[in-house]
């Protein structure tokens, strides 16, 4: 019986080594450990034994057992894991091929541009106003140091409603605003985006409609060297830190003194080139000292507070920045200007 | 502003300094220099010659030949000028000259004889035609008998002249005249400026006995003043007044004329000279015009006139439009012989309204507009009484006959060095201070570090302490000042809430798929009533328009953003870009007013259009057009991101498609609509199937709580189930959904659709539609039986209430 079940055992494993999938596997099973296996057929001819042999045949029974068991669920594990990867295998894709596409929209570069001003004001603790576009003649020009018969203006510039409202042609009126909310007795420090309108002839660098940012500080003992020191701030960050500033004289009926800002050429840094029209400079955005009429208009007593404004036009800053030619094309809204300028 | 640098040297030394180092300093301090350009381009080798013979080409009718002596030799030069003459001085280009154009001048034979040199136009020198006397510009430049032979033409015609182009702006008047830049070129430099000649001699007979001045409107002329020069000869003015004349873009006309205009230029004050005899009376009288008179200018144009306007008349008939232009009847010809001079101070807004009323705009006209100086007014008619009497050798008559109410005085500006600094923050010293007002020649007293300062009435600019300010500041030098943060409030900047909202709003649509664009504010006729929505169009509003449109396409202030909107998706269109998905933010502009008179609301809205392809064919996708459950998805998705419920209802609305378009409504508020643009509309704008939506912001935002409300997560497990209802095809899929949600209430938690079905196995005009329910109970694990009782209910009360019964 010995000899019997070791001739099994050999038996038994080399099938299950050849066994070449599960069902095979099934089939040796039964045929060697099932209820009617060689293996009980072996251990049914016990009875014959003697008591001192029986448990060692027992024993050894159990072993071949154990050993054809083992054998066989290690077999069926590597043959599930060969059917595993075959079936991946099958699976493989083709990476290459392109995804499913997202749609995606992206904001107007204006919005880019004002928002980016905005924050890096904000960051000098500045406060974000808004204000109506369609304004009084009041806030639009008298509370800005333009009386009736100035020709700053004229009907002609201005698109009026009735001799009383027009669209605004700046964002100033929302600085004579903020500035009587506050009653002339606490700083302002405000930003103000926003629509404007003037009476131009629609060309490649005029529109009757754009955008303007305009910045108001107001408190006690603001300086002229504040605003340059603001201003060079903003265009460092705004254009780059290798960027110089220089102010000129100029004039606006609501600042005194009033400057220009122009900032170094990136093409040429200042020496003159085609860009800069050989003046080494770029003209940025006006400014100055608030008016002391425009101060006491709205409340703050000149001789106690002074401030600086300025302003600028985002789609010049646009077209200097990104090189975009003609103004009306942020209104024309032609998809493919509108992809180049998405920003994240 | 142009100004000739040649001329500028008159009055004050330049020194070795280039025009442009000149415009560089003058931007920097104060005015901007647009641009610097030269009179002629260069010219080398020519110079005065002196025609000594002139005959007939013997082979060609139209040129001449002529012997031209040069200096150092007499050159044969055959010449087509008509004007061409013996006895000439005219300018030669000898052989090897180069002129303007690169073009060189050699030695050939014209028509068999030969040709050493050109005698040349001012056109061939490089002077633009328009500046070029009219009676010269088809022949060649002649000379003063007193210009040398063999002399460089160059500076005889300032041909290297350069001209500053200076953008003056509103508030420095003073500086649209040669002697206002002198002042400022003087102090930029620290210079001294050198003052022109006034005084001349006069004849024996007096001004008054020959004129008197009656001003019925001081307000608006309060000084008038009046020169007569008798025995004018009219002749070419002198060469060197000619050549500055064009270098600034004035033409010469003669003498007479060209002095007016020289002062004008030189003193920034119009003049005017009329022809006494042809004035034919011996008064002016300055008054406003009748209402609908009527005058012919000098450029015989007939004017019709009103009481804004002033005029210069002789008693009977306008001879002029005050500081605007003459009368043709008593303009100067070669014929006058003794002339009427006016200086006068006409005001800024009365000339403004003529110039506005006849759209004459000129050199006159746009300093008075802006301010002359009060004390340069007669100051201006003695120069050219001078001139006129040197160059027209004129008798001046003794006397100047004037109306005079002009407030010719002084400011008084008080300033304290501290107070300057405090406002700069610089450190100049009072020192310093000194040196600046001397530069501008601004006269003062000190005392100590308190200035008091007469301002001269030229710079009628400078009437407070920071006009003085700015004066300080621009001759310190700009560039000089600190750069300084401010010191004081230290508040932190933020944006509000609301700000930051619909920067979220832009985000969250950006990524759904959308871009944003801007489009116009101001529409036209046709748009402005077009797509409004429900809400606004119940109201009635008044179509806002301005009251002088530049052009009907933007007359309007909108109503809606989306016809713009449209607009711009025709042109994408037109252009081969078929998918198209926009928004915009923005406000529209809603008054009830009948007639307007306060400011409108201004109403923050968010519009979209869609249109296109929403899924792109891929590999193995099929694509997908937009429909309206794409918008609607995104409106819903906006609606989840802020937490803000919205409501679809069905509705009809102008040029919607009428089965594809519902209102969207906050609780019961309609805020907006969405849907498809009605197909006729579709057509008329070229555009494909659109889908759109236009809703109040505002409504949105005011409705965004932001506070995230905090709901215990039930950790009792939740029990789904399905039904399909058969439904006749008008039951509306949501209506059902209400019922299901109203009587599962409050075990149902959540109902959503999953499928809508129609075809086989569900009969004609029915539709099948799939409702997924998930039942949850916060507090214990849900029986079976709640759920199935509950489940029952439902079916119950959709049946009885739709008519319906399941699909099985
Ligand atoms: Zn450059």
């Amino acid at each position: 019986m010995k000899d019997q079940l070791e001739a099994i055992q050999k038996e038994a494993l080399e099938k299950v080594t050849q066994a070449a999938n599960l069902k095979e596997l099934q089939d040796i099973r039964v045929s060697y450990l099932g209820k009617k296996g060689s293996i009980t057929k072996v251990l049914k001819g016990m009875g014959k034994l003697s008591s001192e042999e029986r448990p060692i045949i027992g024993q050894m029974a159990n072993a071949v057992r154990d050993a054809i068991t083992t054998s066989i669920e290690e077999k069926a594990t590597s043959l599930e894991q060969a059917a595993l990867e075959k079936r991946l295998e099958e699976e493989s894709i083709d990476v290459t091929l392109p995804g499913r596409p997202v749609n995606i929209g992206g904001p107007h570069l204006l919005t880019s541009i004002v928002e980016e001003i905005e924050d890096l004001f904000i960051g000098m603790g500045y406060e974000v106003k808004e204000g109506p576009e369609v304004e009084t003649d009041y806030f639009n020009f008298e509370a800005l140091n333009l009386p009736k018969n100035h020709p700053a203006r004229d009907m002609q510039d201005s698109f009026y409603i009735t001799n009383e409202l027009l669209l605004r042609t700046h964002t100033s009126p929302v600085q004579a605003r903020t500035m009587q909310e506050y009653e002339g007795n606490q700083p302002v420090k405000m930003i103000c985006p926003g629509k404007v309108y003037r009476r131009d002839t629609d060309d490649a660098t005029h529109s009757h409609q754009f955008t303007q940012i305009e910045g108001l500080y107001v408190d006690k003992n603001v300086r002229m060297s504040d605003l340059k020191g603001t201003l060079d701030k903003f265009a460092k960050k705004m254009f780059g830190e290798e960027r110089k500033i220089r102010l000129r004289p100029s004039f606006f009926p609501f600042t005194e003194p009033s400057v220009e800002m122009d900032i170094s050429c990136k093409v040429c840094h200042g020496e003159g080139c085609s860009v800069c029209k050989g003046t080494g400079w770029i003209e940025i955005l006006g400014g100055g000292m608030v008016h002391p009429k425009v101060l006491s208009m709205a409340g703050y007593d000149p001789k106690v507070y002074s401030g600086f404004a300025f302003g600028m036009g985002p789609e010049r800053i646009a077209m200097l920045k990104y090189g975009v030619s003609d103004i009306r094309g942020f209104y024309t809204n032609d998809v493919r200007f509108l992809k180049q300028y998405h920003k994240a | 502003m142009l100004v000739s640098f040649n001329w500028l040297k008159n009055y004050v030394d330049l020194g070795d300094i280039t025009p442009e180092e000149l415009a560089e300093k003058i931007t920097k301090s104060g005015i901007e220099v647009e641009g610097v350009e030269y009179f002629a381009e260069e010219s080398t080798n020519v110079v005065v010659g002196y025609v000594v013979s002139c005959e007939k080409h013997p082979n060609a009718d139209k040129l001449n030949l002529c012997q031209v002596d040069v200096g150092d030799e007499t050159l044969q030069i055959v010449c087509g000028a008509p004007n061409v003459a013996e006895g000439q001085k005219v300018a030669v280009a000898k052989p090897g000259a180069k002129l303007p154009g690169g073009f060189k001048i050699k030695k050939v034979k014209l028509r068999g004889i030969e040709s050493n040199g050109m005698i040349c136009s001012l056109q061939e020198l490089g002077v633009d035609e328009k500046y070029i006397p009219t009676d010269i510009t088809d022949g060649i430049f002649v000379f003063p008998e007193d210009a040398v032979v063999g002399e460089s033409v160059v500076s005889l015609l300032n041909l290297n002249d350069a001209i500053l182009d200076l953008d003056v702006l509103a508030n420095r008047a003073d500086a649209l005249s040669m002697l206002g830049v002198a002042y400022d070129v003087a102090a930029i430099l620290n210079k001294e400026v050198n003052l022109p000649e006034e005084e001349y001699s006069t004849s024996e007979g007096k001004t008054e006995d020959y004129i008197a001045i009656e001003v019925e409107a001081p307000e608006l002329n309060p000084y008038y003043g009046a020169f007569i020069i008798q025995d004018v000869e009219i002749k070419p003015s002198p060469l060197w007044m000619r050549n500055y004349l064009m270098a600034v873009g004035v033409r010469p006309i003669n003498n007479v004329v060209d002095i007016t205009n020289y002062v004008l230029m030189e003193y920034g004050q119009p003049l005017h000279a009329f022809d006494y005899d042809r004035f034919s009376s011996e008064k002016i009288v300055v008054r406003r015009a009748n209402e609908g008179e009527t005058m012919v200018t000098l450029d015989d144009q007939e004017r019709t006139l009103t009481t804004e306007q002033l005029l210069i008349t002789n008693g009977k008939v306008p001879t002029a439009l005050a500081g605007v232009m003459g009368g043709a009847n008593t303009e100067v010809t070669s014929e006058t012989k003794n002339v009427l001079l006016e200086a006068a101070y006409f005001d800024g807004g009365s000339v403004r309204k003529t110039v506005k009323a006849t759209g004459l705009r000129s050199e006159s006209s746009t300093r008075f507009e802006k301010g002359v100086d009060p004390n340069r007014v007669k100051k201006a008619g003695m120069r050219a009484s001078y001139l006129l009497q040197k160059y027209a050798n004129g008798k001046v008559l003794s006397g100047v006959v004037e109306f005079d109410e002009l407030d010719k005085s002084e400011k008084v500006v008080t300033m304290e060095t501290s107070a300057i600094n405090a406002k700069l923050g610089t450190e100049i010293t009072s020192e310093e201070i000194v040196n600046i007002l001397n530069r501008l020649q601004f006269p003062f007293t000190q005392d100590g570090e308190a200035f008091t300062i007469q301002v001269p009435t030229r710079r009628g600019d400078v009437t407070i302490f920071e006009d003085m300010l700015e004066e300080v500041a621009r001759i310190y030098g700009y560039d000089k000042l600190p750069y300084t943060l401010p010191e004081g409030s230290n508040q932190a900047g933020r944006l509000t809430e609301k700000q930051l909202l619909k920067r979220k709003v832009k985000q969250y649509m950006q990524s759904a798929g959308l871009s944003e664009i801007l489009t116009y504010s101001l529409t036209n006729e046709k748009n402005i009533n077009r797509l409004v929505s429900p809400e606004i169009s119940k109201q009635n509003p008044t179509p806002i328009n301005l009251a002088m449109p530049m052009s009907e396409d933007h007359k309007y202030l909108r109503l809606s953003m989306l016809p713009e909107m449209l607009g711009t998706l025709t042109y994408n269109l037109a252009r081969n870009q078929s998918n198209l998905a926009y928004y915009e933010m923005g406000s529209v502009f809603i008054s009830n007013e009948q007639k307007i008179s306060k400011q409108p609301k201004e109403l923050l809205r968010i519009a979209g259009a869609i249109t296109g392809k929403w899924l792109e064919q891929s590999w193995q996708q099929e694509e997908k057009e937009v429909d309206f459950f794409v918008v609607k998805g995104i409106l819903e998705g906006l609606s989840d991101y802020l937490k803000v419920s919205i409501s679809f209802h069905q509705a009809k609305v102008d040029n919607m498609h009428p089965g594809r378009t519902a209102v969207v409504k906050i609780q019961d508020k309609t805020i907006g609509f969405v849907g498809q643009l009605h197909p006729s509309l579709q057509k008329e704008l070229d555009l494909k199937d659109t889908y759109v939506f236009d809703l109040n912001l505002e409504e949105i935002l005011d409705a965004y709580d932001g506070e995230p409300s905090f709901e215990e997560i039930s950790k009792y497990p939740s029990v789904a189930r399905d039904i399909a209802f058969i439904l006749d095809n008008d039951v509306l899929a949501g209506d059902v959904k209400t019922v299901i949600e109203e009587v599962g209430a409050p075990l149902v938690k959540q109902v959503s659709i999953f499928d809508v079905y129609e075809g086989e196995n569900v009969p004609d005009g029915k539709k099948s539609v799939a409702y997924s329910l998930l039942y949850q109970d916060p507090h214990k694990t849900l029986l079976d039986d709640e759920v199935e009782a509950s489940f029952e209910k439902i079916v119950e009360a959709v049946n009885n209430k739709f008519n319906s019964y399941i699909r099985s």
